[in-house]
């Protein structure tokens, strides 16, 4: 350890650096598009579509066919796999749409989550077997950055110990192997909104995964600035009965990440989680508003917090596609605004009469 | 972590006014233009001082001595936020009775006490150390805080060789840098956490700023472990510098870079202030460098300042070689540091000496990669 084996030359830590930066540009954020099979089932199932892999096709051609709005509020899309390999009606491949209007190429390259033996329900992350020859793949399929997700849980007991060292070693691991092959690896230690527990305890526990995080991230020698995390915002669980503000929730975030994020790292572009989209939205903007100093960019990765609506409007019914891509346009919109603290619309009176402290001690 | 059910949710954790307090404490010592002075030297450490100004190392001549640095005139007050002492000059007088640690308070200016015990060999290594301290430390911290410290300051030292620092050697002090901070802010005590990476060795710039950041690394995943309030805490690192017998030269920007790139790495934005030591450098280099520091183009959150001993006292040394009659400029000579350090501190400080003309021409990568 006291001598230096580089792991990257320069000229690959510049790329990684200007991916992360481009994704993260002001003003835009990330679509999470990279719902699996099983996960697409869910979304589709809702609105009574047939999980096929037509239908994922076509919904997902109705996103990516949006208009010229969404250049400037999207930097990036993630896909899942079988998505970087299908095409629009007109032959166009996917991939090739996205980079053709300067939106950087993302891919979902975890397998899943598998238990960890003798924990309380607690899961570890697998894909790391073969990772490397995946990652150059697709990089020659025109994917810059990817996406690994781990979960934890907030309980009596959780997480664990063992659950955060497991799982903060797997995503440095990941990391590692895809800053090799030019890709920016994004980083999700998702702790999950589920739970009566109240807003200082997510922030404690965000604290301590994320310090961990980065921990293993220097242990593996992984090159911060070519890097992006995406955390969950420090939220009450579910099933708390305490009310809190949208200023206290960027408060506890942004405080949770002041603690633990080393400036090097480019951006963090939050999960939105159980989130509804115009939960999501507020949230980001206040915690761009947040008077801390926060020295990297605070951005969105959101799924259903971009798609809820455009997935209501479509239905599976070719002619509500237009209709259903003015949603997902609309939200894109709104989180380019909030992510730059600009987001004027949606404020509830609430957050105007709770006092909020200048600072989550 | 994760409470176990027995065990009461808030067990000591500092309640709100404490970290409030604490908060308050560092910023005050790290305003803007302001860093610490560090006359924390040891007995023996006063010594090697004294003895090349041909000074005798008495009580009485370390009282004269520190006496003329803390009666400087008020252009101290805009340009030293905090005072470190030793243990003995905590309880010493002016001649007029004063006592040190109020005159300092009186001025506005934070007390701090250098609370280690210096360090001891780790067997098994390769002539590595940890440091000593902890042993009553809660009582002591509760008694320095009665007698008019806010401030406390432990220092553990690295080396770079071949072998070094190993894995013990950085997760044993980033561990003992943990325990004492945790002890002196149950006592209302803000601790500066000083990881000294030495300069000795002939290894080169990027050496150095690679072992800064896995040091830094450590240290701050330990913090985290033992509950630490980063808010409430200093920073005392080395600068990131090449080995003193190292043949390649560099320029002050590169060590600028360097270091702010090993920071951005490994430190929470939520740390309130980086006060740099100044290790073997001159007065001059430090004062530079602590400039170009904080010229550097890339994003720096904390506040980026100086905790220095040699590089403010050097010069007042030289000028007072124990003569009273020379006390007056000897205190011009430490202030003179003083005020050029409270510049560099801002990145206002233009340095009409020539140390800085080698590194003008050449070319400066626009980042440590």
């Amino acid at each position: 350890m006291t001598h230096q084996f580089p792991a990257l030359s320069s000229g690959q830590k510049r790329e990684l650096q200007e991916i992360a930066l481009r994704i993260v540009t002001p003003g835009k954020g990330i679509l999470a598009a990279d719902e699996s099979v099983g996960s697409m089932g869910k979304r589709l199932n809702q609105i009574g579509v047939e999980n096929t892999e037509e239908n994922r096709r076509q919904y997902r051609q109705i996103l990516f066919s949006a208009d010229d709005r969404i250049n400037s509020c999207i930097g990036g899309v993630i896909f899942f796999h079988e998505t970087l390999y299908q095409h629009a009606d007109d032959g166009t491949p996917f991939v090739k749409m996205i980079k053709d209007r300067g939106i950087t190429v993302g891919i979902k390259v975890d397998k899943g989550v598998v238990p960890l033996a003798g924990t309380n329900g607690e899961s570890t992350t697998q894909g790391l077997d073969g990772l490397s020859e995946r990652c150059a793949q697709y990089k020659k399929d025109g994917a810059n950055f990817a996406k690994w997700r781990c979960v934890f849980k907030i309980s009596e007991a959780t997480p664990s110990k063992l659950s955060i060292e497991e799982n903060a070693n797997v995503l440095a691991r990941y990391s590692s192997i895809c800053q090799q092959h030019g890709i920016v690896p994004i980083v999700e230690p998702e702790i999950l909104p589920d739970g009566d527990h109240d807003l200082r305890r997510c922030q404690y526990v965000t604290e301590k995964v994320l310090a961990a995080l980065y921990k293993a991230m220097s242990d593996h020698h992984v090159y911060l600035e070519g890097t992006l995390l995406k955390p969950n915002m420090a939220t009450p669980g579910h099933s708390c009965p305490t009310k809190y503000s949208a200023e206290e929730v960027a408060m506890a975030t942004v405080t949770a990440l002041r603690r633990t994020v080393p400036p090097a790292v480019t951006g963090v572009t939050f999960l939105s989680g159980g989130q509804s989209e115009e939960e999501a939205s507020v949230h980001l903007n206040a915690i761009n508003n947040c008077s801390l100093v926060k020295p990297w960019t605070l951005t969105f990765s959101y799924g259903r917090a971009l798609q809820v609506s455009a997935l209501k409007t479509w239905r599976g019914h070719k002619e509500n596609e237009s209709a259903a891509t003015e949603q997902f346009i609309k939200r894109a919109e709104v989180n380019g605004l909030a992510c730059q603290g600009k987001y004027t619309g949606g404020g509830d009176s609430e957050s105007d009469q709770i006092y909020v402290a200048n600072h989550a001690y | 972590l994760s409470l176990p059910p027995s065990l009461p949710r808030r067990t000591q954790r500092l309640c709100y006014e404490q970290k409030k307090e604490l908060q308050e404490i560092a910023e005050r010592i790290t305003a803007p233009g302001k860093g610490i002075l560090a006359a924390d030297e040891s007995t023996g450490s006063m010594g090697k001082r004294l003895n090349p100004i041909g000074v005798e190392n008495t009580e009485e001549n370390r009282r004269l001595y520190r006496q003329l640095l803390f009666t400087a005139d008020e252009r101290m007050d805009a340009c030293i936020g905090g005072v470190i002492f030793f243990h003995e000059t905590l309880y010493q007088n002016a001649d007029d009775g004063t006592n040190f640690s109020q005159l300092i308070k009186d001025r506005g200016i934070v007390v701090g006490i250098k609370v280690d015990k210096g360090v001891v060999p780790l067997a098994g290594t390769d002539g590595e150390t940890t440091t000593q301290g902890l042993d009553g430390l809660a009582e002591r911290c509760a008694q320095y805080k009665k007698d008019g410290a806010d401030f406390a300051k432990w220092r553990s030292v690295l080396k770079i060789s071949d072998n070094t620092p190993s894995e013990l050697a950085i997760m044993e002090n980033a561990n003992v840098l943990a325990r004492y901070a945790s002890i002196c802010q149950q006592n209302g005590i803000v601790p500066i956490v000083e990881p000294e990476i030495l300069p000795d060795g002939d290894h080169d710039l990027k050496r150095c700023q690679y072992i800064t950041e896995k040091v830094l690394s450590a240290v701050y995943k330990a913090l985290s472990d033992h509950h630490v309030y980063l808010e409430g805490t200093l920073l005392k690192p080395n600068m990131v510098t090449p080995g003193h017998s190292c043949p390649q030269k560099y320029t002050n920007e590169e060590i600028a870079m360097a270091t702010v790139t090993a920071l951005r790495r490994t430190v929470p934005p939520a740390v309130t202030g980086v006060t740099f030591l100044s290790g073997g450098q001159s007065e001059e280099e430090a004062s530079i460098n602590l400039n170009a520091i904080n010229t550097c183009p890339l994003g720096k959150p904390w506040a980026l300042t100086f905790s220095y001993g040699r590089a403010l006292q050097a010069s007042a040394l030289n000028a007072w070689r124990g003569e009273r009659d020379n006390e007056k400029a000897a205190a011009e000579e430490f202030l003179k540091r003083a005020e050029v350090n409270g510049l560099a501190a801002q990145g206002k400080y233009e340095s009409t000496g020539d140390s800085g003309a080698a590194g003008q021409s050449l070319y400066v990568a626009n980042h440590a990669y």
